[in-house]
Order: structure tokens, then sequence, then C-alpha cells
């Protein structure tokens, strides 16, 4: 299974989380997990989704969402998990 | 499962510490392009590399994207020239045509180097590559984004210091005839001893003939992560530092190993080898002399140096190996001056002379690289300072080599400026006692014994 790595980070503020989850239902982006944290006023995300349910191609979704975050005023970025997997665990 | 303390660790190095991939570099073995006729052979390899490498940018920048990690550069290198065209160039004019054809093919591709624009004359030299090392000046003037390296001796068969003698001139009227870009000819241009024939770093890479026809190697970096892991350490034992710099790298080199592989698959190309060189940038805080710093020392050139610059270097290999089952190329530290904005401050507050970096070269790849001297220095000197660097490659059976740039028209106390990665630099003081007698002698410096190691 194709996993993604989303992670948003920005000054804190009502319905990033619902923004974000709305755009990955409507392109049927399941998600497996999600851990957040606020440090110091910053708002900290890291969502794993499932890859392979959505008809976009990777790229496009990299686009959409940093442009989403532009929209909401912080940070996102969609990753493959495989950087993290590689880096962290042998 | 990934945590999320994991990857904020992965991306504040990418985002903070410049964590990059530095290159891709496909290799190309040009050997089946060969032809008694200059056209021919330069339509040859033209269609070889622009079908070959046609999808090389395109693919590093769909990896770039979805592991969102920059990779730096996308290259290629090319089977030494001085075998391709020993067949149909007559002249050295006719080398000059091939390196316009690998210039056009590195635009068409959009890739920022080729290189292999090379000789192997470690023992001797045949006609072609005599020619060919004749017509680098005007190959290098010519041309943008060629580069160009000579192998002039190894541990196996000693030093060619007929071509040592040659080069020294060649560097010299290379600096002259792109002296109004500040003798940036000679910073395509290196001299090696121990050449590996998979390094994927510019300027010395080309794909030697024990190479398959096509293969992907690929250089990772992050002087800035490791620079970072170091100021953990503060105050800790060497123990602790070598374990911080090991576990470190072995993260790194893991990058390098994804990307490699995934290239590999994209490109359907057979992947090569990891190059595990920490590769500064001018960019502040991607520095290897920081890294230097950071253990200890006030400025890089201090008592101290080379020892901390074996450490640096020895770990990240120790690190890099256990992330990668295929570790190759040069694999070091690399310590050019213009290219590392630490090295530079270490230049201009008197701390870092070319002896120093010269003893620095014995514990670390590569050896004595983009180092501007005055344009006024003696060829007989540039060949003085070749022959003392492969001889420490000779001797410690490693790859040294020598990228200077006696800037045409500039003296100590002058700055030069490259531009984009390759930096600007400090003219450094060389030492002008005469040495002509010495490299006129010509002939060979016979292979050193390999017993008695002391």
């Amino acid at each position: 299974m194709e996993k993604g790595i989303i992670t948003v980070v920005g000054e804190d503020q009502v319905g990033i989380i619902a923004k974000v989850c709305t755009y990955l239902a409507e392109n049927k982006l399941n998600i497996l997990d999600i851990s957040q944290t606020i440090i110091q006023g910053y708002f900290n995300m890291m969502m794993i989704i499932e890859l392979q349910n959505s008809s976009k191609d990777f790229g496009l979704i990299c686009d959409e969402l940093e442009n989403l975050g532009k929209e909401i005023g912080v940070n996102i970025k969609l990753q493959h998990e495989n950087i993290f997997n590689k880096m962290h665990r042998i | 499962m990934i945590n999320l303390f994991e990857v904020t660790e992965t991306n504040k190095m990418i985002e903070q510490e410049n964590l990059d991939v530095r290159t891709i570099t496909i290799g190309i073995s040009l050997l089946d392009c060969m032809d008694h006729d200059i056209d021919v052979l330069c339509q040859n390899i033209y269609k070889k590399i622009t079908s070959i490498a046609k999808d090389l940018v395109k693919t590093g920048e769909e990896i770039e994207r979805k592991y969102g990690i920059p990779i730096v550069n996308k290259r290629i290198s090319i089977t030494p020239i001085g075998f391709v065209g020993a067949n149909a160039c007559k002249s050295p004019k006719d080398f000059v045509k091939i390196a316009k054809t690998l210039d056009q093919c590195a635009h068409e591709l959009k890739v920022n180097f080729i290189g292999g624009y090379s000789a192997i004359v470690s023992k001797g030299m045949t006609n072609a590559e005599k020619m060919l090392i004749e017509s680098i000046p005007e190959a290098m003037k010519v041309t943008q984004n060629v580069c160009s390296s000579v192998n002039v001796g190894s541990t196996k068969t000693g030093i060619n210091m007929d071509a040592v003698k040659m080069l020294g001139k060649i560097i010299k009227d290379t600096a002259e005839i792109t002296k109004e870009d500040d003798s940036i000819g000679c910073a395509k241009l290196v001299v090696l001893c121990n050449a590996p024939d998979d390094n994927p770093f510019m300027a010395g890479a080309f794909h030697g003939v024990s190479e398959a026809d096509c293969i992907i190697n690929v250089g990772v970096s992050g002087p800035g992560v490791v620079k970072n892991a170091i100021n953990k350490c503060n105050g800790k034992d060497f123990g602790e530092l070598c374990e911080t710099i090991k576990k470190t790298a072995f993260k790194i080199t893991r990058v390098g190993q994804l990307v490699a592989q995934e290239a590999s698959k994209m490109l359907n190309i057979p992947f090569g080898i990891i190059d595990l060189s920490l590769a500064p940038t001018p960019a502040v805080g991607d520095s290897i002399a920081d890294c230097l710093e950071g253990m200890g020392l006030a400025s890089v050139g201090a008592p101290g140096t080379t020892a901390a610059l074996a450490i640096l270097n020895d770990q990240v290999k120790k690190g890099g190996v256990m992330a990668s089952s295929y570790v190759g190329g040069l694999s070091g530290a690399f310590i050019p001056v213009s290219e590392d904005q630490g090295m530079i401050n270490a230049v201009e507050r008197g701390a870092l002379t070319l002896e120093k970096l010269e003893a620095m070269t014995c514990v670390c790849s590569v050896g004595l690289d983009m180092i501007a001297i005055p344009g006024k220095t003696s060829a007989t000197t540039i060949s003085g300072i070749i022959a003392d660097e492969m001889a420490i490659g000779m001797i410690n059976q490693k790859t040294t080599a020598v990228r200077i740039i006696p800037v045409a028209g500039k003296d100590v106390g002058d700055t030069v400026e490259f531009g984009g990665l390759l930096g600007y630099a400090p003219i450094m003081p060389v030492n002008n006692f005469d040495c002509s007698e010495f490299i006129n002698r010509g002939g060979r410096i016979p292979a050193p014994i390999h017993s008695f190691k002391n």
C-alpha cells in the first residue's frame, strides 16, 4: 500500500484540520493516522494517508495541498512515506 | 509506524540544514559510438547521449516532488574522450569539435555538466590523448558545461611526470584563454591520481571502461546536517562525537539510496553506486569548515584540523556503508575553498594556507580543490603542486586531485568570483621557490613498493 505523509505547520487557528480533511475526502484520500501538537502557539500536524484510491497524480495533489496551505496561511507538504521509512528504520 | 518526531527531524534537515541530494549522474559508455570519421563520431555521440538521458532532468524533478527533497544537479558522465576520439581525431581541433557536441547535448538536455572530456594517462599517453590534453584550453573556452579531467598517476603505475609537466602549462593556458571570465576554464579542469571509474561528482566524473553501457550514480550531501549534529555534542568525548556523526551519515545516505533506486527504476537504467562525499556549497551553513570548527577549532587551519577532518571523513564512511551496499566514487569529505564559505573565511583571516590544505588532503578526498592562486605563478610551480598531490595519492592508495586556478591578472589580496555553486575565492599565496629543474626531468615516477608500510 502506497502511503503519503502530510505535514502541516503554522500559526494555530480555527478549522485547519477541517479544511485539510475536506480536501482529502473530496479526493478519496483515506486518512490512516493523525497526530498533532501545539508547540509555542505553533500548530504541528502529521497525517498518514492512503494514496492508491485517488485518481489524481501525486505531483498534482502536492501542488493542490500547497495552495490550500497558502489559502489558510499555513505550510502544507505531502511526501511519499519512503523517505521517512528509509531514514528512520533499518 | 513513522511518528511526528521523525517526520519533523527529516523535514528540519531538508528545510533548515540544507539536506539535499547533490547529484544524479548517468554514466554513459560511448565506446560503441567510435568511428574513423569525426562528423559521424559526433553524430553518434549526440544520438546516444540525447536518447539515454532524455528524461534525466524530468525524472529528477519528479523524485524531488515525491519525497520533498531537492536534487541539486542532474549530470552525465561519459567514456573518456581520449579513448572515444582516438580513431577519428587527427588534431586537437577535432577534439574541440567533440567538446562542442557534448556542450550541445548538455544544453538540450538541461543538465548542468557533462564530465568525461578526459584522458587516462597514468603510465603513458597515446597520440590521441596528447592531442586531447593540448585541446583542453580551447575546449574549456568554447564550451560552458563540459568538464575535463586527466588522470596522471596511480598506485599501480606510478606518476606520469611528462603529463604532470604538460598540465602545468595547460592549466596556465586555460587560465589565460578564459581570463575575461576570471579564468573559469580552470574550474572545469581537474588533474587526478587514482581516479575512480564511477565518480558522480564534477569536474572529475567520467564513465570508466570497466563500467556497463549506462549506469546511475548518486552523490549525497549534507554538511549542514552533520554540523548541527556535531554542535549537539559540545563538550562530549570523541566516542560520542564519532557515534553522532556516524548516525547522521547513515540517515543522509539512506536518502541518497532511496533516490538512486527510484531514479534507476524510473529511467530503467541500472543503479551503480552511492558516493558518500560530504560536499559543501557556498550557502551559509552548508560548510565542511563549519563541521571542523564545530568540533572545537577556532578556525580551520588551526593545529588539530587534519585530525578533525580524519574523524569526519571516517565516520561519514562508517555510517554510509551501513546505509548502502554499493558505495563507490570518491566517498570522502570535499574541501574546496571557493565553494565553502567557512573555508573562504579561514583563508581571509589568515588561518588556512595551501600547505595545510595539502596536509588535509592526506586524510580525505579529494585534494586541492577550487583554489585560486596568483596568475603569475609559473607553469612548473603548478606542475610541482600537482606532483606533490599526486604523490600523496600514489603512496596512500587513495584518490587525490588538483583543481587550481591561476587567475590571470590577479594577485594575492584580490578576490575572484566564479558564481553559482562554484562560489568565490580570495587568491592564496604560493611558495615560489623554483622547482623547474625537478619538473623538467621528464619521464615517470616508478610505482611505489606495496610492502613495508610506514
